[in-house]
């Protein structure tokens, strides 16, 4: 059996080996520290994801042709590989963001958990069968869960894993349910086999339209699609801010990584239906999520509505179901991903002094550290969609999308919807830049947490005004499923 | 030399504003130096406006005007600097010339601002002579508004001091404050007809230049924005009409008139009276009856009207005031409605011999007026100096002690009464003779108005020279409120004036020739 | 000469200055100041090398770089000006320059002031000189985005939250809005390009452009103060610090048109056909309620807020009519207008400055005091009003031409109203505040203004009057714009 893995085979899940020796390397550490609090896990990590990072960009990626791989478990196509960097680059912010982290920053488990985590996001976007799908979300979903409650003496936290565990399990069942439908209809758990064998089993379609209601419960849960986004809030206020900022951007992306290939590979024979229930869902999503963040007072509450709104916006553009719809999520993800990671980093440094969530505290920031204050602009700025920053470039493309494919009424439900959602990111700045400052205390980020900062920013900035190169990049990886 | 001739009429119109921006550049705070030199420039343009009348007859006449200049302007549009004169326009050029130096020589005593001053009026100049040298609608309008801008702020803030008016709500202004805005407002509300109708000749005729207009505007015929063209012409002509009326002012338009004069500064009320009135006149002769000679002669008996009802009411009127800057404002109103009667007469009867004595009555009534109107409120100013009174009652008297200005008010007033062998009574005649087979009625019931004239000017003068004198004025020389004479400035405003009204009482040809020339042209 | 990469040196350069002086140290005033100054002097020469460097004879877009930005969608950043934006660039280097000079009372956080500032300009220049549609969407939203904090930061503390957000909200929305319809221009033209020089040549179907003509137009012209989107204006200049009105009315709204125009009528001139008599309707609202609704008003600032609204009303007409004469009276009326706004907002920031009220009972007497600036504030109300030998009378006379040639004559003769109502608020605000009487209580407080401040109210001065005395300083430009615009219009 050995003799049939090939270099290509290999090269394909290069960065899930190198994230498991990576979490052997920190359980190995964790043990010889025994207990002692040092930072050496976090900087094996730091530096593990980083290597793999750039291992996975320079020998991971994809040919021209997508190949099916490891019995067509995986599939390993431009999208999975930008996926994958996605993943692995949050990972790594997220993991400098954990510096400093009072409650759990030298602690080894956390660390194995966050690549666990990783590691089965990975494989989810790459995944093109069933079961291996099923295998990678639960394996994405159970550290989470753990990673959720980390804190176990914030009844916050430990609120936040069991909500999220039992949100979790339900909806992982309902999807599971929806999965043995598909493979009852087509005879294959493979992705790229249900379509053709749905179509020989002449399935009506109301069944399908059945089966894929039960598949969209899983994945909506993941992205925090309306109605089932309600979990987010509670979990995103309780859970560690490092952990809320992977939930709301690693793991927010591997479910529209799967949701897409998905709905594309399995579903064709329904698509207008399930544009319409995407589309319907997005409409839903970003209004709720909009509206809902309008009256937030805690800062962690507000992203997590925002990144609901912002969900909607993404599937919004996977509602296009073409080419440039895919695309636009990508670099949408692109985009969101750096924003968001910014935006919970100047949270983490505004609340390790203040020891605070809530919007009030951020009054008078921009007289106590204006390079912060203008962080906060910047992501704030870039999340509401202004030029020059990327997110700018990610809702146009969102947009224009939904205008292609003809979805005239939810583009404007979208930018009307962003209207909202300037809104309440400018009462957040105002606080920051008018209100006068509650505090004398120095509001100043550690080293870790600068870097983060400077590159998410850095980075938010060139996705907003050099966007050929991420554009075609997200392009070959939109090729990847047509 | 040669670039004087071909540039004269630029020459004359810019000169003042040249001379307007000399005063201002001038450094220093030297109020005696500013008034000198602003006299001074004050005559350039009557010497190119002298060279001017001299060369006219020697010019070519293209179209009905001489020494025309045409440059490029507003092309967007089609509206070009083009300036020229005729006969009508040259008597009118020559008038302002003539009293702007002398407003100026008689604005000595004005010690505030005197910088500001001085520019203002060079500027009112300017903008007086730019109505009458141009030769396109546009231009026209631009000069006609920017006249009133000097104009109101010379009321605002050179005005008489003190006094308030109320206004609504129990708001306060000082009466100056409140007559230059209402000097302003109304004029420029009155003039938004003309803007429009302006605008609508412009687009219909995709030229603003008169001579094309002349041609171009009278013979059109069909329907324009879906109405006939009669009623569009008919519209066009009360816009022309009631923006120049209001500025003659014709009455019911003339509220804002004695409220103006009265609060002026006496060069204000001079140059008020003597100059800007005529501007309406002027705008009829040269804009309305060529532009609209139907519905001129269709609506002329309207305009005869309204000028009789002007000749009537404003010499009641005048009898009625107490205040003497008022009663000679009011007789302003008396006077400009023989030239209004006169142009009506003209309009209605275009070709006729009559209508050519009326018109050419009324155009010289328009320089006679001129000259005695400035006249009599620059004794209104002398006497109001002297004494910080225009109230009738509180003189009597006093030409025992004022022997010369008593003899010069006398003149004026006779001037401007009519009594034949100075310049009121041959105009007064003509316009009278020339309407009278026109509009027999109207002419009758003005003549019962002169004799109105008659009893108000006699009022002022019995008023301020005759009757016991009022002793507070008896106060001997060299002690404080010493009632003087007229100044030897005050001598050299008035004695040309003087000249001149004795001049056209007597031998009036000079002028009505170059007049005539144009009416002839215009009306013939 | 002509000067390369102007056009991208003139949008590039406030921005990156902003983005420099944000890492200047923040104590230091002075250098905070005088390099604002020295960058927007360097923005105010490089907008009058377009100016005098365009060619009246040469072709329809002048200057006009491209280079690839997303060649996937069709996306370039490609500049260019016309015979329409070129004085609108130059105005708004006039604005810079004069706003960052009035603007050396700031005291607080000056260098983040200067850079929103400047982040502001470049967003403007942007709009102005972008010939590629998501060139102009960027660069639009850039333009009004610092307008919150500018306001929300340095404005009057009683409104100004309010007025930012309101401001900032009915802008985006509008953008937005005409953003869609951009899209669906986009897909729907199949030419695979934002190029709006080719996108012009696209063809549209009537109905389809009948359709999105509204969205786009009204999207922009919500910028430009249309009724019954004007709302935000007059509140945001009111709050708005001094040298922030002077871009917010000089320039912004200006952009807003300028938009309508460029997206609007030369993209979708079928649809601009089409719906054009009832638009024509709501700018006649915009002119003459406007108008009376300044005279009502006793706060200078709100008093000039709503002559703007009068004054950009006049704009839109003269675009509505669709006509050359309107065409050509709203550019040259969106120059007018935006000097003679940038002037009387600094005047009044001068006095508010130092007596610390706006009210116009509560002023007085300041010619004595402060003469300069007293005319040049009468020179802008002289502007403001119409008055033949000023660049308003200039800018509106054609406008109201093309009301008549459009075959509007009604609204013509209604809209000519305004002009009398200006004269009458302006002249009183101008008899009070600058000849009333002194209050008592400002005896003492107030000085003349600054010789540098003469300078900015001389340089505005000059161009109204310019312009006023000799249109031709401006005209042929414009008309060589308006005529390419004309051409896109079908003839005529």
């Amino acid at each position: 059996m050995f003799s049939s893995i090939t270099a290509d085979m290999l090269l394909a899940i290069l960065p899930e080996i190198a994230l498991l020796l990576l979490m052997v390397v920190v359980f190995v550490a964790d043990l010889v520290l025994h207990g002692k609090k040092s930072p050496l896990p976090a900087w094996i990590t730091i530096g593990g994801l980083g290597l793999t990072l750039l291992a996975t960009i320079a020998f991971a990626q994809p040919g021209a042709q997508p190949q099916l791989l490891w019995g067509g478990m995986l599939r390993h196509d431009w999208l999975a590989f930008i996926f994958k960097v996605i993943f692995l680059f949050s990972a790594l912010l997220v993991t400098l963001l954990s510096v400093g982290w009072q409650k759990l920053w030298y602690k080894g488990e956390y660390y194995i958990l966050l690549l666990a985590s990783t590691m089965g996001m990975t494989l989810m976007g790459a995944s093109a069968d069933l079961v291996m799908l099923f295998l990678a979300i639960e394996t994405t979903s159970i550290p989470l869960y753990i990673l959720a409650g980390f804190v176990t003496n914030d009844p916050k936290s430990n609120e936040a894993g069991f909500k999220y565990l039992l949100f979790g399990a339900v909806t992982t069942g309902i999807m599971l349910y929806g999965f043995s439908l598909l493979y009852g209809f087509a005879g294959t758990t493979n992705l790229y086999g249900i379509a053709s064998g749905v179509a020989a089993s002449g399935v009506p379609v109301p069944v399908m339209v059945g089966a894929l209601l039960l598949v969209l419960v899983g994945f909506g849960f993941k992205v925090s699609m309306a109605p089932l986004h309600f979990w987010a809030p509670d979990v995103y206020e309780g859970s560690p801010t490092p952990i809320t900022a992977f939930l709301s951007t690693a793991s927010k992306a591997a479910g529209l990584a799967v949701l897409m290939r998905v709905m594309l590979a399995a579903f064709p024979s329904i698509q207008p239906e399930w544009q319409n229930v995407i589309a319907v869902g997005s409409a839903l999503t970003m209004t709720i999520g909009n509206l809902i963040a309008l009256s937030q007072h805690n800062i962690k509450r507000l992203l997590a509505y925002s990144s609901v709104a912002h969900a909607g916006y993404s599937l919004l553009a996977v509602a296009a179901a073409s080419e440039l719809g895919v695309l636009s999520v990508v670099y949408y993800l692109l985009v969101y991903t750096v924003t968001q990671i910014a935006a919970f980093a100047v949270v983490i440094v505004v609340s390790n002094v203040t020891g605070s969530d809530e919007i009030a505290d951020f009054a008078g920031l921009h007289r106590r550290n204006p390079m912060l204050a203008l962080a906060l602009l910047l992501s704030f700025l870039s999340l509401a969609g202004i030029p020059p920053l990327g997110g700018f470039i990610a809702k146009v493309l969102a947009f224009s999308a939904a205008v292609q494919a003809g979805l005239i009424w939810l583009a404007v439900v979208g930018v009307l919807n962003s209207i909202v959602g300037l809104y309440y990111y400018l009462i957040v700045l105002k606080v920051a830049y008018l209100d006068e400052p509650k505090g004398e205390a120095v509001i100043a980020p550690s080293r870790p947490q600068a870097a983060t900062l400077v590159v998410s920013i850095v980075l938010v900035l060139i996705l907003g005004v050099v966007i050929a190169p991420w554009y075609n990049w997200a392009a070959s990886g939109a090729g990847g499923l047509f | 030399m040669d670039f004087i001739n071909q540039n004269i009429l630029s020459l004359i119109l810019f000169s003042p504003l040249l001379a307007a921006l000399v005063v201002l550049l001038l450094p220093g705070q030297n109020k005696d130096l500013t008034r000198r030199v602003a006299f001074a420039l004050s005559l350039v343009p009557l010497v190119f406006t002298l060279i001017a009348w001299f060369g006219f007859g020697a010019a070519p006449e293209v179209d009905g005007f001489r020494m025309q200049e045409q440059h490029v302007w507003f092309p967007a549009i089609n509206a070009s600097y083009h300036l020229g004169i005729d006969g009508l326009s040259l008597s009118m050029v020559l008038l302002t010339v003539i009293l702007t130096p002398l407003a100026i020589l008689a604005s000595f005593n004005v010690d505030d601002k005197v910088k500001a001053y001085m520019a203002l009026f060079l500027a009112l100049e300017t903008g007086m002579l730019g109505v009458f040298l141009s030769l396109d609608l546009l231009l026209f309008f631009v000069f006609w508004e920017i006249g009133l801008v000097p104009m109101y702020f010379l009321i605002d803030q050179w005005g008489s001091k003190g006094g308030e008016r109320q206004l609504w709500n129990g708001i306060k202004m000082p009466s100056r404050r409140y007559a230059a805005f209402k000097f302003m407002v109304y004029t420029m509300a009155g003039s938004l007809g003309l803007l429009a109708a302006i605008q609508m000749l412009g687009v219909v005729s995709g030229s603003f230049d008169l001579l094309a207009l002349y041609q171009s505007w009278p013979a059109l015929t069909g329907t324009l924005f879906g109405y006939e063209i009669g009623t569009v012409k008919a519209v066009a002509f009360w816009a022309f009409a009631v923006a120049f009326a209001i500025k003659v002012p014709i009455w019911p338009f003339h509220t804002w008139l004695p409220d103006a004069h009265t609060e002026a500064p006496t060069a204000g009320s001079m140059i008020l009276a003597g100059v800007l009135l005529k501007l309406g006149a002027y705008g009829f002769l040269r804009l309305v009856l060529p532009l609209y000679p139907e519905q001129a002669q269709q609506y002329a008996p309207v305009l005869a009207a309204l000028a009789t009802a002007a000749i009537i009411f404003g010499a009641f009127s005048a009898f009625a005031q107490t205040d003497f800057k008022r009663l000679v404002a009011y007789s302003s109103v008396n006077h400009m409605g023989f030239v209004v009667l006169g142009i009506a007469a003209a309009a209605f009867a275009a070709g006729t011999e009559s209508a050519n004595i009326a018109v050419n009555g009324a155009v010289l009534q328009m320089f006679n007026h001129g000259i005695s109107a400035a006249a009599m409120f620059f004794m209104v100013g002398i006497i109001y100096e002297r004494t910080h009174t225009r109230n009738l009652e509180e003189w009597g008297g006093l030409f025992a002690i004022v022997p010369v200005f008593g003899a010069l008010l006398i003149l004026s007033s006779m001037a401007s009464l009519g009594l034949p062998g100075l310049n009121g009574f041959v105009s007064e005649f003509l316009v009278v003779r020339g309407t009278w087979p026109i509009f027999t009625f109207y002419t009758a019931l003005s003549m019962l108005g002169l004799l109105f004239t008659g009893a108000y000017i006699l009022k002022g003068i019995a008023k301020t020279l005759h009757g016991p004198l009022n002793e507070k004025w008896r106060v001997a020389e060299g002690q404080a409120g010493h009632f003087e004479d007229v100044t030897r400035r005050e001598l050299l405003v008035l004695s040309p004036l003087v000249v001149l009204m004795l001049w056209l009482g007597i031998w009036p040809a000079w002028l009505l020739d170059v007049i005539n020339q144009a009416m002839l042209k215009i009306f013939g | 000469m002509q000067i390369p990469y102007l056009l991208s040196a003139i949008v590039l350069l406030p921005i990156l200055a902003g983005a420099v002086m944000l890492f200047l140290p923040p104590k230091n005033r002075d250098l905070i100041y005088r390099f604002a100054l020295g960058a927007a002097f360097v923005t105010f020469l490089l907008t009058l090398a377009v100016y005098f460097g365009f060619d009246a004879a040469g072709p329809q877009y002048q200057f006009i770089e491209d280079y690839a930005w997303l060649p996937a969608l069709g996306i370039s950043f490609k500049l260019g000006v016309d015979g329409i934006s070129a004085p609108l660039v130059l105005l708004t280097g006039v604005v810079i320059f004069t706003g960052v000079i009035i603007s050396q009372r700031i005291e607080d956080r000056v260098r983040e002031f200067f850079a929103f500032l400047f982040i502001l300009a470049s967003g403007v220049f942007g709009v102005f000189v972008a010939l590629d549609m998501f060139a102009l969407f960027f660069f639009y939203e850039i333009a009004v985005f610092p307008m919150y904090l500018l306001i929300a930061m340095w404005g009057w503390k009683q409104t100004r939250e309010y007025a930012a957000m309101k401001l900032t909200l009915y802008l985006f929305v509008g953008s937005v809005i005409a953003l869609v319809g951009a899209l669906a221009m986009y897909f729907a033209s199949g030419l695979n390009t934002f190029d709006m020089t080719l996108l012009a040549t696209a063809n549209f179907s009537p109905a389809f452009q009948n359709l999105w003509f509204p969205f786009v137009f009204f999207g922009f012209a919500v910028l430009g103060g249309i009724f019954p989107f004007h709302n935000w204006s007059p509140v945001g200049h009111v709050a708005a610090p001094t040298a922030v009105s002077m871009f917010h009315a000089g320039v912004l709204m200006k952009l807003g048109a300028f938009a309508a125009l460029r997206v609007g009528i030369m993209l979708l001139p079928i649809g601009a056909q089409t719906h054009m008599w009832w638009i024509i309707l709501l700018t006649l609202v915009n002119v003459v309620y406007g108008a009376f609704i300044a005279m009502t008003q006793t706060d200078f600032k709100y008093m000039i807020g709503y002559s703007s609204v009068s004054h950009m009303g006049l704009v839109a007409m003269g675009f509505a009519t669709l006509d050359y004469n309107g065409l050509v009276g709203a550019s040259v009326q969106m120059v007018s207008h935006g000097v003679m706004t940038a002037l009387f907002f600094a005047v009044v920031g001068m006095i508010y400055d130092q007596a610390h009220t706006r009210e116009i009972p509560k002023l007085g007497g300041l010619m004595k005091i402060m003469p300069f600036a007293g005319v040049g504030f009468i020179i802008g109300g002289l502007v403001s009003m119409g008055m033949p030998g000023f660049s308003g009378f200039i800018a509106e006379f054609p406008i109201f031409m093309g009301l008549w040639a459009a075959n509007y004559p009604w609204i013509a003769i209604i809209s000519v109203v305004s002009i009398a109502v200006t004269a009458a608020y302006i002249l009183r605000a101008v008899g009070q505040v600058f000849f009333g009487e002194l209050p008592a209580d400002l005896e003492g407080h107030m000085h003349d203004v600054k010789p540098s401040e003469k300078l900015a109210i001389g340089i505005l001065c000059f161009i109204m009057i310019a312009i006023g005395i000799y249109p031709n300083v401006i005209m042929p430009m414009v008309q060589h714009g308006v005529n390419a615009v004309l051409a896109l219009l079908g003839g005529a």
